[in-house]
Order: structure tokens, then sequence, then C-alpha cells
């Protein structure tokens, strides 16, 4: 068994699988995943909760495999949210130094983060995240803490992220009832963000689009912190529905379809090419035209990213991403989507790859677990900071347990 | 030179003459009513298939209609079968109403010959080129279906046929009286509320007022609304007495508690008093209704009548907005001879698209846009989940659907 402080568990109740990942933390703050489990969900729709009964069994399911395969128990995670209420927008907090000298103290830090973090928010909604950006002394932008500097008006830029308090309740509680205790709720976006982006991508900026299957979460980093987020509620479901719609077949069928022959963009070799649909006896229901399929596809997806490429220009980011565009998520499986990303958003696009998480064996890279190693990458950095705190008692108590044993 | 001046000067337009027609047994008990020296200038026809009723009524004028058929027996009840025989007398009718600027038509649905032929002698009376209002009482629920649904099949007939048609459901009635109040005097509270609209418009044809209300601003009115009208006949007495008559019209069952003003198209008010009228009551009045009709094109008249003391009256008319189909008046009017070009056979009259959308709007009820059920798209998967909407398009609808692409 481990210590427990050194177990992370990332849990993502998502719209197509429910997903729990479980970390281990070094002393020097890296993660090792070191179990998972997953089970299919059918309570969520568009990122929602829409039925618990099912869901609290499926989550059963996903965290029972999970404890198994880490041989640890599991009692706090850190829960992933999403969905279309979700929402981030920046926020700039002001504040006036007043002491004498303008030196800007401790405590004029913490007013100016406490005045950007002071937002109007509608009585049902809940801030998840405020997440510092930059802070300006007298219009100076500064990277760092700006203590000990001197100067007469201080502000910070916040970016907060925010939602339906009762959808997160609802998520919450269904987690608390199946004996585990929620540490943090985490912006699925964000997360995807932590598990794909290196240091240096954050630094010169990169966008994150983490296709789910019921909802599409965007976040925007850099100068090293979150510029931008938004949540679409349009997936990999809406993909399969389209497709159900348009060739008349089964949602099932259509989901088969898709994985085997779907396309984001229109291949050259699908004009004409015709697969008839089967049924369980072998008997065919239905020929489908693929071309029709690819171009149904491609149609949602390219709408999805139009969406997103006008948001970013409304928040003037075109120009940040230096370091392109990562894709990540299951709706993100589907061949030559990073060419019809390429081709919306005239930038590099490529699928993203967890970075600094170790134990990820190949199996464990693939887009649809980024967001709970994400969760567990995020877990871990609280946790460390949390540790880092004790860990000065600690080490106090240590240099005192020595002075006493001298004795 | 003075011969050509008297030439120059137009004529002294004719008094209007009015007559009031009562069908069937109700509208001949109401004629009989109507019998005070008020009415003397009007000239009074009882039209029934019942000899019985018309051989009681007082009136100067009595039509028969009748055939072998009926063996003296009445209609017995049989809307069509009146309806055949007032069709076959239609010329004569046409006569008795010739001459004539308004015509009034006082009946009770439901029966035989009220509702058989009011229609018929509304069209009549309106290819003369009178005025036609047709005031008329709706049978009680209670009556039964088949008398309810002849009249109001015969309701819709007559209001294609009649300039306008005011009309009270004996149900509305309910409201005005207790538990206790008799069957007779019920059926006279019923009686008098006609009457009392009756005699409103009635003085306001016939009075001249201070302000006018031209018989041309009635017909502009409730010329070829072809709609139910509300009317309401106030009076008050007393200081308050302005005060008092806004109280009373907009509790008036007849003006659904007001709310009718609010729906109406079109609203003529015209105020009576003594001598003692001021303009201050005349303006508090119509603030009043001013208020509650919204955008409604009113006509206001006031006239000073010696004979009423210190009471005021108001009579309200509020037509509701155009509700037939533009495709009959377009026929109409392509025909040389506008009005006239009605047949005489009733059964070409368009029943069906009168029924539609004569329904007045709920009162208060706000405008819901509606969905044709054909456009609705299945929304599958998503059928149950809160809609995305991104700039007004609701995203979980396949996007090949809502840009048109053609799969083919």
């Amino acid at each position: 068994m481990f210590n427990d402080d050194n177990v992370v568990v990332g849990l993502e109740i998502g719209t197509h699988k429910i997903c729990a990942a479980v970390g281990e933390m070094n002393d020097d703050g890296s993660v090792n995943i070191i179990g998972m489990g997953q089970s299919k969900s059918n309570g969520v729709r568009k990122g929602e909760i829409c039925d618990p009964e099912k869901v609290e069994i499926e989550l059963r399911t996903a965290m029972d495999t999970a404890e198994k395969m880490a041989n640890a128990e599991l009692r706090n995670v850190f829960l992933g949210v999403s969905g279309g209420h979700v929402r981030g927008f920046n926020n700039r907090g002001n504040h006036t130094v007043l002491s004498s000298e303008h030196e800007i103290s401790e405590e004029d830090v913490q007013d100016v983060i406490r005045n950007a973090k002071a937002i109007n928010l509608a009585a049902e909604d809940t801030v998840i995240h405020a997440v510092r950006q930059n802070f300006y002394v007298d219009g100076q932008e500064y990277l760092a803490s700006p203590l000990g500097i001197c100067g007469s008006q201080l502000a910070v830029d916040m970016h907060v992220i925010h939602g339906k308090a009762t959808r997160f309740q609802n998520a919450i509680r269904l987690v608390r009832a199946t004996q585990l205790e929620v540490n943090e709720i985490v912006f699925n976006g964000l997360a995807s963000a932590l598990a794909l982006l290196t240091a240096e991508q954050k630094e010169i900026g990169a966008l994150v689009i983490d296709i789910g299957a019921g909802t599409t979460e965007y976040v925007v980093y850099a100068d090293n912190a979150i510029r931008f987020s938004g949540v679409l509620a349009v997936g990999g479901d809406h993909v399969t529905n389209d497709i159900a719609f348009g060739v008349k077949i089964s949602l099932s069928r259509a989901e088969n379809l898709k994985r085997e022959y779907g396309s984001a963009l229109v291949r050259a070799d699908a004009k004409g090419q015709v697969v008839n649909v089967t049924s369980d006896v072998g008997q065919v229901i239905k020929s489908v035209n693929i071309e029709h399929m690819q171009r149904i596809m491609s149609l949602r997806l390219e709408e999805l990213f139009q969406i997103i490429l006008g948001d970013l220009e409304k928040a003037g980011l075109t120009n940040y991403l230096r370091a392109g565009i990562f894709l990540t998520g299951g709706g993100s499986k589907v061949p030559g989507i990073e060419h019809l990303a390429e081709r919306i958003f005239q930038m590099n696009v490529s699928h993203g790859h967890a970075a600094g998480i170790g134990g990820i064996t190949s199996a464990l890279d693939d887009p649809q677990f980024a967001t709970a190693l994400g969760l567990v990458k995020y877990g871990s950095m609280k946790q460390y900071q949390r540790g880092a705190r004790r860990g000065l008692v600690h080490r106090v108590q240590d240099i005192f347990g020595r002075f006493w044993q001298r004795d | 030179m003075e011969h050509l001046e008297q030439n120059l000067l137009p004529p002294v337009a004719e008094k209007t003459t009015i007559k009031i027609f009562g069908v069937g047994d109700a509208g001949v008990k109401m004629l009989a009513e109507l019998g005070t020296p008020e009415f003397a200038a009007a000239g009074l026809v009882a039209v029934n298939t019942d000899p019985a009723s018309l051989q009681a009524s007082r009136a100067p004028i009595k039509y028969h209609i009748e055939n072998k058929l009926l063996r003296g027996l009445g209609s017995g009840g049989d809307a069509e079968r009146s309806r055949a025989l007032a069709e076959e007398q239609f010329t004569a009718l046409k006569s008795e109403c010739a001459d004539c600027t308004v015509i009034f038509i006082l009946a009770g649905l439901g029966g035989g010959a009220g509702s058989g032929i009011s229609p018929v002698l509304a069209r009549a009376a309106r290819e003369t080129g009178a005025l036609v209002l047709a005031l008329v009482t709706m049978p009680f629920e209670s009556e039964g279906n088949h008398r309810g649904q002849q009249a109001q099949h015969s309701l819709e007939h007559l209001k294609a046929a009649a300039d306008g048609v005011i009309c009270l459901a004996g149900d509305n009635i309910f409201g005005l009286v207790d538990e206790n109040t008799s069957i007779l005097e019920f059926f006279n509270v019923a009686d008098r509320l006609l009457l009392d609209g009756l005699r409103g418009i009635w003085q306001l044809l016939q009075r001249r007022g201070i302000i006018q209300v031209h018989f041309g601003d009635l017909c502009a009115l409730l010329r070829d609304r072809h709609s139910e009208n509300c009317f309401a006949f106030v009076e008050a007495s007393g200081a308050a007495r302005s005060r008092e008559v806004v109280e009373k019209i907009l509790s008036h069952p007849l003006l659904d508690k007001g709310r009718a003003l609010a729906d109406s198209g079109g609203v003529l008010i015209n105020i009576t008093a003594g001598r003692d009228l001021t303009m201050a009551e005349i303006n508090r009045v119509m603030t009043e209704i001013k208020r509650q009709c919204g955008r409604a094109q009113t006509i206001m008249g006031a006239a000073v009548d010696n004979t009423l003391g210190d009471r005021l009256c108001v009579t309200i008319i509020a037509a509701r907005p155009h509700a037939l189909p533009k495709v009959e008046d377009t026929a109409r009017l392509a025909t040389p001879g506008g009005r006239h070009s009605i047949s005489g056979n009733s059964s070409t009259l368009p029943a069906t698209p009168i029924l539609t959308g004569t329904r007045p709007r709920r009162p208060g009820a706000k405008p819901v846009q509606g969905q044709l059920p054909l456009n609705v798209v299945s929304r599958g998967r998503f059928d149950k989940s809160e809609p995305t909407l991104h700039q007004g398009e609701d995203l979980d609808v396949p996007t090949f659907l809502r840009r048109g692409v053609a799969l083919n």
C-alpha cells in the first residue's frame, strides 16, 4: 500500500466513458500513472449527468478497476467538469498601493488578486478557476509577482472560469454517494491542456481543442497563463447523430460506420464507394454512400472549428498561437481532422500527446485519456504545493528533532 | 344667379331610415320591447315561420315565411329548412329592406327560424346597400350540442353576410345575475342587454351630437369587417358619474371585463348626457378608454339630451380586427358592382375560411411563435437535452441540414 498522500486520482465523468486515472506522486512533484479504470457511460449527455443512477453504477465499475490496477485504496478524487454552461473570461483587478514608499507588499498583492476575483456573476453561477495571468505595475507588465517593486497602481489580470453551481453540485453529490471525497473540481479543458502542453508551448502560445463525445473544450495558453477558455456542447455524438440522420440508420450502426469509414475530409477514394450495413444475422439493411457520410462529418467538424475560430478572433488571440494547435479527445480520432483544422485555422495542427507524466504506456497515450491524465497532473501540482507548505513544518520539526537528539 | 347658387348647394342628406327586423321567436319577442315612442321612427318588422308568434306580436309589419311543407307548425327547430324557405323568399325579403340605410336584425340563434333566416335576411339587406348590423343571442351550453352547433354555424354565415354582428353568449349573462333570478327575469336581462346596445346605436344615429358621430364613421368602423363586435351601453348618475361609468365599462361582461377593448381594432364611443355634461367628464372617460384600447382607432362622439336628466350614458362599440381572409374581400372588389356580387345562393358563401381565424386571440395571452410540424427535425440523441444554441442556431440539428447541403 502506498502512502495516501502520494496518490492522486483524476476522475472524468464523460459523455462516452467514465475514466479514473491514478497517479503516484514522487518526492520531486513528478507523477507516474499507476492505474486506470474506465467504463462506458450511458447516463451523460453533452457533458452533463442526466441519469444519475446509471452513472453511479458505471462510476463504481471504473473506480473498482482503477483501484485494483493501482493496488491502492482511493478516497479522494479531482473531478473534471464540463458542459455548455461553463464559460471563461478575463477580468482585471486594480489596487492602489498606499504605503509611504510605494513599495508593493504581500498585502497589496493579495488585495489586487481579491479585487480581480470579485466578479459580477449571476446568482446561480460559481467560479471553478481564477487563474492569475500578469501583474501590471503602473501599466508595466510583470510576469512574476511584483513583490518589493515600487509603484502606485497595481493591477492583475485573471482568467475566470465559471459555470452553474447546481450542475456541478449534481456531479459532486454523485461522486460522494460512492464514498469518495472530491478534492476539487477542475475544468476538463484546463486539465487536457495541462496534460498536453509543455512549459515552452505554454510560453509561446498554444490552443488545445479537446473534442469529447458530448462537448468540445478549448483553452488558449500564452505567456505561461490561460488566456482564453470555452466549451461548446458539440462533440463526437453530434457527428454520429448527423450520420444517423443523414443516411437514416440507427445510432449504434452510425457509430460503427464512423469508426470504420469516417473522415474529416471527403477522401478521393470515397467517391461512389458504397458500404452495405448489415443486421446481426447478416442481412443487408441499407447501402450507405461513404462520400455522403464523409461530407456530413466534414461539415459538422468544419462548423465546430469555425465557431472556435470565430471566438478566437473575437478575443484577438489568433496571432498568439505560435506553438500551434493541439487536438485531443476521443472525437479527434477522426482521420484527416488535422488537415481540416489546418485549412480552417491556417496554422500548424497536430495531435497532442500527454507530456511530463511518467508511466504512460502506449495504451494510455490515447487522445481520449488526455483529460483524465491532465486531472492527475493538476492534482499532483496542487498536492505538491500543499505538501511543500507542510514540508516546511516537517523540515523544522526534523531540525528540531535532530537538535533534541544531539542533546 | 340665385337659381345657380341653390343648385350648387348639395342636397340635404336624407335622414337615415332604419328598419329593425325581429327574426324567429326570440327576435319577435325582443321587437315587442321596442314598441316605445323612442323607436317610433324605426320600421319594425317581425319575421318568423311560426304563425302563432307573429299573431302575438304588435309589430306593424309581419312577415310570415311559410310554405305548405311546414303545415303551419313552424320550422321545427331545423335551421336548414327555414334557410331554404328564406332563400325562396329572397326577393321579397330584399324588397322589404329596400330604401333603408341601416338594418338591424334581432334574433336568437340556435333554433330553426332565427338561425336559418337571419343570414339570408342579412344578405338580402346588404344587397340593397344598407348597413346591416345583427344583434343575436347564442344558446346556453345546457341547451345541447345540436342547438349550439346550429347557432355557431349560423353565426359564421351571419358574420360573412352582415357588416357587423353583435353576439351575446347566453352563458355570459350568468355573470350579471344572481342564483335566485327567475327565468323570466333572466331572459329580460339578456334582452335588455341587446336592446341597450341597440338603443345606444340608435341614439347615435338619431341625435344630433355636439361632437357628431357620422353615419359614415359607424360604417367605416363596422362595414366589411364581418366580425364579431362587442358593445356596451352603460349609464350612471350622480356627482361621480364619469368615474362610475368607466368602472362599469371596465367590468362589463359584454366587453370581457374591459379586455375586449385591448383586442379591438377600432372603438366607437358615444357619450350622451343632459345639459350639465362637462368637457372634463368626456375627457376622463376618454382617457381611461384610450388607455385600455392601446393602438385601436377610436371614434368619439358626444351629444346632449335634455331628457336624460343627470344621467351620463356611454355607448361603446368595439370592432375586432379584420378576421375574414382577404380572399373574399378581393373577390368582391374584383367584380363590378361591388358588394352586389354575392350571389343569391347561400351555398356559395365560403363557410370554412370564415371559421378559421375568426376566434379572437385570448386577451392577455402572449403571442407565441408557432412552428409548422413539417419543419421539425428530430434532434435524435439530444432530444431530451438542453439545445445547444450558437448565434440563434440549434447546433444539435445536423449541420448539413442547417446549411441546406444536398446529398446527391
